[in-house]
């Protein structure tokens, strides 16, 4: 089973996307942002970073590389796709999800352990999560307060598409302390916090990260 | 202004020219006349200017820096030294490490965001040009005090700037220092280190070699930024008055920096380069002049091809400029289009410049004309040397002199109150508001960041060897006495290295200090470079490099010397390293190493507002038997835990390494109120199992050991007092968010 982990001009995680991916068992495949097509992987990973330098809105060039016509024509089709940090911004940017992410509430970089509760272990990343599992993965942004409106927001509560929220102290202003969300599908999920940060206890709080890589690879076998 | 030429200022020996308010001195001028045998012109004369300043050419610091050389002990380790653009050190598996550490201070007051970026960004390039992969970086930073209007100017703009370029270039910050003192009011320091690895075959150096070489430029294209930014900037005084200096500042833009890195990594992979230089302080200037003096001598640059963001620009300000993002390249004709190739990959601006030419002149023409011909070592490497007058300042006797007796807590109720006064001063407090700010976690190989002791980085995931770094100054210390201030930053660093049991391997230094023009900052200077490089040799560390930054000076007020040692260290396995505390209860604890009474340079004394008395004597032997001892216990995995021992003595390591696990400790303690006050060097706090205290004994050889308690419970004990960890905790933890949140 492969899983692209793409490149843009600024990301930063790839490298240990690819890492957790390969951790987790699966082959990573490495894809360049100018990449015609997605050299045959069964699931995409955007990581973190400050894609193209973040100047204008965070993600905002991003959705408008090459390789991100593949991604968003393969995710409509029911690729798994996995959003990191940058990724989600991202992912908002592409419509892929709803929503924005915006400076953080005390308007500077956070970096820190979060504890994170899994509200929703059906999607493509988180199957290996059971519902109402703490686990502490690095949060790390300037940019990584959810906000939507109410409509969208109770839309999200409603379907259950609220993958992940911060337990504690609201690290950066979220709406709903809301850390991660999915599409009506469940294969398209967007994480502030970086799992892929968290699969060694050597370089990480924890290893409680892998399981999105996991969860991928078993959405990938079906 | 009309164009200066080679054929005009032959012609026109007389012209009058502004090289004092370039920095230069009448008979540097004269000098430079004399070397080129007519007057120089004005693009010329930029070069001189910038290239001979304090900054750029160390012509007040060369006759001492001299030690380092002279001094230094044969290391089979060492691959590259003193004079590059960074050390480079053998980490053993094939690996190279280089690492360094500059000042960015005078921009960093000036405009305290871009200041602190762009020291990241140089110090990152500097790395990078070595042939190195960036892997870390790290910031000990000093301001005036903490309450002070100005800091809170300073300090939040310095944190971000410091994380805005570093967490976007990907880099994790492993530590540093974060100080406040008086001196440092008008003056703050923003020494910013990196560290780099590399395969042996990889190194790079800045030299020009091989006629008919090309001379390449990539990187962001060249603007009015940073104009002097190395001989206005960097080499004065600040005055009370006088204009805005804000134009010296450069501006970075860390998106670019991080293209330019992975774009330079994946030409260096293909061996594409013979020599590489970074453009930093005095941007083409150096980089031209260096590379042509470091290759055979001969260049020829047409400037004219030099892409602008300014259209405007003028030769002179090119030459000057400090742009940020910039490299310069010597590449074989046959492999410059793969060069030109990767760099459209990257989308990174590249242009040829100029070529290397059998001769021993530089010659750079702006269409077509001649407008500098210098011989480049003058102005690279053959800069005015000075032995600037030193004389032992009056304080020091004065200050040596004087008896230091704050009051000592003696009643429970008072070594209660000292312990929470001591956890939450700014100088002992928890450091997390300004860490949180920087990326630790990125490419997954960060191993300890703060408030670990040091910093370590794995650098091989299959074989789990690691490189650890650490940079102390006790500026307090070294007011006292410089000589024996450097070595005892040394051998805290190298302590600090050591407590996770990584063997110290290579030392980096930034001097930072006043105006070298008063008698009384050389002879600290001096004496402190003195004290550095006796250290070294006596421990067997080979100085890799370093920075001299003069003129932290506002007025007649000085900041206090502050040497900034970084000591580099290597560990074979990081899955072994001994953590700086404790996760769990019934552990044995063990202070390692005797206690004085002097609390002369402490920080309780400074609280008390006293500065005076005597430096502790730095006793390296003892220092490196306990390194030894510390390097043993994990190899021999005596030690659950290690803790050093420094500003803030017992009191400062105990809050740490309760609250790090949020496990208590029960300690018995005889004269505690001294005991937990005074910052006697060479001690360390360890943790041990019951079973392993015979072993610890058998260990430590002729190094006291006090058995200090246990670990456990949810409460600092000492004797009779009780502090819960959660009222600690609250101490050492508002500081920060209350000054700065």
């Amino acid at each position: 089973m492969k899983i692209g982990v793409i490149t843009f001009p600024g990301t930063l995680d790839d490298r240990d996307a690819i890492r957790a991916a390969s951790v987790a068992g699966t082959t990573a495949i490495s894809l360049w942002h100018d990449d015609a097509d997605l050299k045959g992987v069964d699931a995409v990973i955007l990581p973190g970073g400050f894609s193209y330098g973040d100047y204008l809105r965070c993600g905002a060039i991003s959705r408008f590389a090459p390789v991100m016509t593949k991604v968003i024509d393969a995710a409509n089709g029911g690729m798994p796709l996995l959003g990191i940090c940058n990724g989600f911004q991202v992912l908002c940017e592409a419509h892929l999800l709803p929503g924005a992410l915006t400076r953080n509430k005390d308007l500077h970089f956070l970096c820190r352990d979060q504890k994170l509760v899994i509200e929703n272990n059906s999607t493509a990343w988180t199957s290996d999560y059971t519902k109402g599992q703490e686990i502490v993965i690095p949060l790390k942004n300037g940019e990584g307060s959810f906000q939507c409106d109410d409509q969208t927001l109770a839309k999200l509560e409603g379907e259950g598409r609220i993958v992940a929220r911060y337990v504690g102290e609201n690290p950066n202003g979220s709406r709903n302390l809301i850390a991660g969300i999915t599409n009506e599908r469940g294969n398209i999920v967007g994480l502030m916090p970086h799992p892929e940060h968290a699969i060694e206890t050597l370089t990480g709080p924890s290893t409680d990260g892998l399981g999105f890589f996991t969860s991928a690879l078993k959405a990938m076998v079906k | 202004m009309a164009l200066d030429t080679v054929a005009i200022a032959t012609a026109n020996p007389e012209t009058t020219q502004p090289f004092a308010e370039l920095g230069l001195k009448g008979d540097e001028y004269a000098r430079i006349k004399e070397i080129l045998g007519r007057r120089p012109t004005s693009s010329e004369l930029a070069m001189y200017s910038v290239m001979w300043s304090e900054h750029c050419s160390y012509k007040s610091s060369k006759v001492h820096l001299k030690q380092f050389g002279d001094k230094a002990v044969k290391s089979d380790a060492l691959l590259v030294g003193i004079g590059e653009n960074a050390g480079v050190v053998d980490v053993g598996q094939g690996y190279a490490v280089t690492f360094k550490v500059e000042s960015h201070n005078h921009p960093s007051f000036i405009e305290p965001y871009q200041g602190a970026a762009t020291g990241v960004g140089g110090i990152v390039r500097d790395i990078l040009t070595m042939g190195a992969r960036p892997i870390a970086v790290m910031d000990p930073l000093r301001f005036g005090p903490a309450d002070a209007p100005d800091t809170r100017r300073v300090l939040p703009g310095v944190i971000a700037g410091v994380g805005g370029y570093g967490n976007c270039l990907g880099l994790p910050n492993i530590g540093g220092e974060v100080v406040f003192d008086e001196t440092y009011l008008g003056n703050p320091l923003v020494n910013a280190l990196c560290v780099g690895v590399m395969k042996h075959s990889d190194i790079k150096l800045a030299k020009a070699a091989g006629a008919g070489n090309l001379v390449v430029l990539y990187g962001a294209k060249t603007g009015g930024d940073g104009i002097g930014g190395v001989s206005v900037l960097a080499s004065e005084t600040f005055g009370a008055s006088g204009p805005a200096k804000r134009p010296a500042v450069q501006v970075g833009d860390p998106f670019v920096e991080k293209v330019l890195i992975e774009c330079s990594l994946e030409i260096f992979a293909e061996d594409l380069v013979v020599g590489i230089q970074d453009l930093g302080g005095a941007g083409l200037s150096c980089a031209t002049s260096e590379l042509a003096s470091g290759g055979s001598g001969g260049m020829k640059v047409e400037l004219d091809r030099v892409p602008l963001r300014d259209a405007t620009l003028s030769p002179e300000e090119i030459l000057m400029s400090e742009s940020q993002e910039r490299m310069c390249a010597i590449v074989e004709p046959s492999k410059i289009d793969r060069f030109l190739e990767i760099c459209k990959k990257w989308d990174v601006t590249v242009t040829v410049i100029g070529e290397v030419t059998d001769g021993d002149r530089l010659e750079i023409t702006w269409h077509g004309e001649l407008i500098v011909d210098v011989p480049p070592r003058t102005v690279a490497h053959e800069g005015p040397v000075y032995s600037r007058p030193l004389a032992e300042p009056a304080y020091i006797a004065r200050v040596n002199a004087e008896v230091i007796n704050p009051a000592i807590p003696q009643t429970a109720q008072e070594i209660k109150a000292a312990i929470l006064m001591m956890a939450a001063t700014p100088n002992l407090a928890d450091k997390s508001w300004v860490t949180n700010q920087y990326d630790r976690y990125v490419q997954g190989n960060t191993v300890q960041s703060q408030p670990d002791d040091s910093g370590m980085v794995r650098i091989d995931e299959k074989t789990h060897l690691g490189v650890a770094v650490a940079t102390d100054a006790n500026a307090n210390w070294s007011y006292l006495n410089p000589y024996e201030g450097a070595k005892l930053a040394l051998a805290e660093a190298s302590r600090n290295i050591a407590t996770a049991g990584a063997v110290p391997l290579a030392v980096t230094n930034c001097l930072n200090f006043g105006s070298p023009e008063d008698p009384g900052v050389m002879w600290q200077f001096a004496e402190t470079v003195r004290g550095l490089a006796d250290g070294c040799l006596e421990m067997g560390l080979p100085v890799t490099g370093g920075n001299v930054s003069f003129y932290n000076q506002t007025g007649d007020v000085a900041i206090l010397p502050t040497p900034v040692i970084g000591v580099l260290g290597v560990i074979d396995d990081v899955r072994t390293r001994t953590p700086m505390s404790f996760e769990r209860a019934g552990l044995e604890l063990y202070l390692l190493g005797a206690s004085d009474e002097n609390l002369s340079g402490s920080e309780w004394a400074y609280l008390h507002g006293m500065r005076g008395g005597q430096a502790p004597i730095a006793d390296l032997q003892r220092e490196m038997r306990l390194i030894k001892l510390l390097v043993k216990g994990r190899t021999e995995k005596i030690f659950t835990a290690a803790h050093d021992l420094s500003q803030g003595g017992l009191t400062a390591t105990l809050t740490e390494m309760v609250l790090r696990y949020n496990v208590g400790a029960t300690i018995t303690l005889a004269n505690p109120g001294i005991n937990l006050l005074v910052e006697t060097p060479g001690r360390i706090v360890v943790a041990v199992e019951a079973s392993k205290v015979a072993a610890l004994k058998a260990a430590a050889g002729d190094i006291p050991l006090t058995h200090l308690g246990t670990t456990g419970g949810d409460a600092l004990v000492i004797n009779d007092v009780e502090i819960s960890l959660a009222e600690l905790r609250t101490a050492h933890t508002s500081t920060f968010q209350k000054l700065f949140g």
